[in-house]
């Protein structure tokens, strides 16, 4: 089993009030899995994201992530697994705007130590995988929407993680764009990745296996699509 | 991380800004601008006094009423004896470990004719003892110099410098020739090598007559300087002690005061040269100091601002695995980096201006290697100290707060 979350709860103080986006969710997901998360707005889908992609701890609950107990895991041992077992895709790409497409995907490679030409080599492939080789000296704002969300997906496959987790990835792009990035995604689960991903749209969750369904921090169903 | 991802940032970052950082690096680049530029003109002063110094015999010492180098009120020596030339012959005669003495005296201000030709009034009248020529390194190129005969008679004699030579005889030979200086005619008996000049005032500008001669029509009664020549280098202190034995007994100096003259030799001028530079240079440290902690300062906002900026950055770079040091090394090696861009800059400037103002006026400069190093030690300093607190902010932002940041 590649991640375990067992009774995970996260709270935010709001003022006086405390805001529960997850409580005490259980859930199971295997190697080589495609899930969708769905559910409306608020439901509690980025919270679960970004512990599932250790950025965040959860307040209360047992996370285990091949096998390691990641909620008493310290900053330092967080950035390690974040560098190495996980890749971020987010809805508003994250790239860094001075850098070169081949830069930034570069980038968890420069944090992990690993020798410039390598590293080079290894993001170069990286962009093959995505289409954009002839486009790794480009920067963000010399490339359109998908393209910029394609070298994002190239940043975070850069480093064989284990997961790849995409919140809301083609939130920010139109049908057609879209539709490249999912066949992207489904190439990835192809060559045997795991993916888990958020989605607002019925048609890109029926891209995956498996679609989870949340409400007000809970998992109202859990279903194969 | 790499340090080369650190630097790579911080230049993109520096270039990206240039006004901001150029802004930012004022306060760096003035105070380094001062120190080097100040150090350097002090390094050239100190060079041209080392090597003019040297010419002097390492075994001459002087005799005066003021001290070499005189700061503040001067009442308190203007109020002792004149330095005679009774002592100058005593000293001759009592102390053993001395060879030779040369009472001197001088003029400022003499402007020398021949014919219908004159000077500038620029020359040094020196009057003296034919030991004047060896204390002070100076050889005759042509003629001869001032002998023993001259000074017990006399004589209406006179050396003379090369650019009164060349002022006066442009076409002639001078030797034999009378000029008249101060309304009395003295005759040419030999011309000085070129000397070149010290501290940007002419050595050649000289005229240099028998000290009995000079007495006869500027007085008896001013304080002379003695040149006091020592047996042997080793003998300098010996000598010095038995001229001071000698010079408290004639002048009849109680037993519990003081000793009412001054002996200095090229080392204690040095030496007191050098007490007074260190406070110059100690003044200036303070200052700059003063002025690099302002610097610094400005320096830490900068860097804030540039933290707060890039916080999506720091968050996105959180999110890919960066540690917490690898950011709070980021950001410190960008306040190290602009704070020594400043620092070359300054350096450049103040080398710059201290070559300027040595083309272009008689103060010499000397490119100050220790200080150069001390300045980019200071101001990496500066910029690790003034640093830390916008990089350690940086370091501890929440990585999910730091990607929503608009
Ligand atoms: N930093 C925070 N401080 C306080 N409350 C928060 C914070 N982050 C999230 N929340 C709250 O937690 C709940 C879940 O938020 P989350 O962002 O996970 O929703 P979501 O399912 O991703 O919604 P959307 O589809 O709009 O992206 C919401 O009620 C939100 O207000
Ligand atoms: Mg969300």
């Amino acid at each position: 089993m590649l991640i375990d979350l067992k009774g995970i709860v996260k709270d935010y103080q709001v003022g006086l009030e405390k805001v529960h986006a997850l409580c005490t969710i259980d859930l199971q997901i295997n190697k080589g899995e495609y899930v969708a998360i769905m559910g409306p707005s608020g439901s509690g889908k980025s919270t679960l994201m970004n512990i599932l992609g250790c950025l965040d701890t959860p307040t209360a609950g047992i996370y285990k992530l091949n096998n390691a107990q990641v909620s008493t895991m310290n900053d330092d041992e967080l950035a390690e697994i974040r560098n190495r077992e996980i890749g971020f895709v987010f809805q508003t790409f994250n790239l860094l705007p001075r850098a070169t497409a081949l830069h930034n995907v570069e980038l968890p490679l420069i944090y992990n130590g690993t020798p410039a030409a390598q590293r080079r080599e290894m993001a170069e492939k990286s962009l093959e995988k995505v289409g954009l080789k002839d486009r790794m000296n480009h920067r963000p704002n010399e490339l359109s929407g998908g393209q910029r969300q394609r070298v994002a997906i190239a940043r975070a496959l850069v480093n064989n993680p284990s997961i790849i987790l995409a919140d809301e990835p083609t939130g920010n792009l139109d049908t057609r764009t879209g539709d490249e990035i999912m066949e992207i995604c489904e190439d990835l689960h192809d060559a045997g990745n795991t993916i888990i991903l958020v989605t607002h749209e019925e048609y890109i969750a029926e891209h995956s296996d498996r679609i989870i369904r949340l409400r007000d921090g809970m998992v109202e169903r859990d279903e194969a699509a | 991380m790499q340090i080369g991802e650190s630097i790579f940032i911080a230049v993109d970052v520096i270039r990206s800004h240039k006004m901001r950082s150029f802004l930012t690096l004022l306060g760096v680049i003035i105070g380094v601008t001062a120190i080097i530029g100040m150090q350097s003109l002090i390094d050239g002063f100190q060079k041209n006094l080392e090597s003019e110094l040297e010419q002097l015999g390492t075994n001459v010492f002087y005799v005066n009423k003021y001290p070499a180098i005189q700061m503040g009120d001067d009442e308190e020596y203007r109020n002792r004896k004149d330095i005679t030339l009774k002592e100058a012959v005593a000293i001759e005669q009592y102390c053993p470990s001395v060879v030779q003495v040369g009472p001197e005296d001088g003029q400022f201000g003499i402007t020398a004719k021949y014919k219908d030709r004159k000077t500038s009034p620029t020359n040094y009248l020196v009057a003296a003892f034919p030991a004047y020529f060896p204390n002070n390194g100076l050889f005759v190129a042509e003629g001869r110099a001032i002998t023993e005969v001259d000074v017990d008679n006399n004589r209406q004699v006179v050396v003379v410098g090369i650019n009164v030579v060349e002022e006066l005889f442009p076409y002639q030979d001078p030797i034999g020739e009378d000029i008249i200086f101060d309304g009395h005619r003295y005759q040419v008996i030999g011309v000085l090598e070129e000397q070149g000049s010290m501290f940007g005032q002419s050595q050649d500008d000289i005229l240099i007559i028998p000290l009995t001669t000079f007495q006869k029509y500027y007085g008896r009664n001013r304080s002379l300087t003695i040149a006091v020549q020592a047996r042997s280098p080793e003998l300098m202190e010996t000598a010095q002690e038995e001229v001071i034995g000698v010079l408290r007994t004639v002048r009849k100096v109680p037993l519990d005061e003081p000793n009412d003259f001054e002996i200095f030799s090229s080392e204690t001028l040095m030496e007191t040269f050098n007490d007074m530079t260190r406070m110059i240079r100690i003044g200036a440290i303070v200052i700059v100091s003063f002025a690099l902690l302002v610097a610094g300062i400005g320096i830490m906002n900068i860097m804030l601002v540039s933290v707060r900026e890039r916080t999506r950055e720091i968050g996105i770079r959180l999110a890919i695995g960066a540690k917490r040091r690898d950011i709070l090394f980021q950001f410190l090696v960008e306040a190290i980096l602009l704070s020594n861009i400043g620092g070359i800059i300054g350096i450049l400037i103040g080398i710059g201006i201290s070559q300027l103002v040595a083309l272009i006026s008689p103060i010499p400069s000397a490119i100050p290697v220790g200080m150069i190093v001390i300045g980019f030690v200071f101001c990496s300093l500066v910029g690790l100290i003034f640093g830390v607190y916008p990089a350690n902010k940086a370091s501890k932002m929440d990585p999910i707060e730091a990607l929503r940041y608009e």
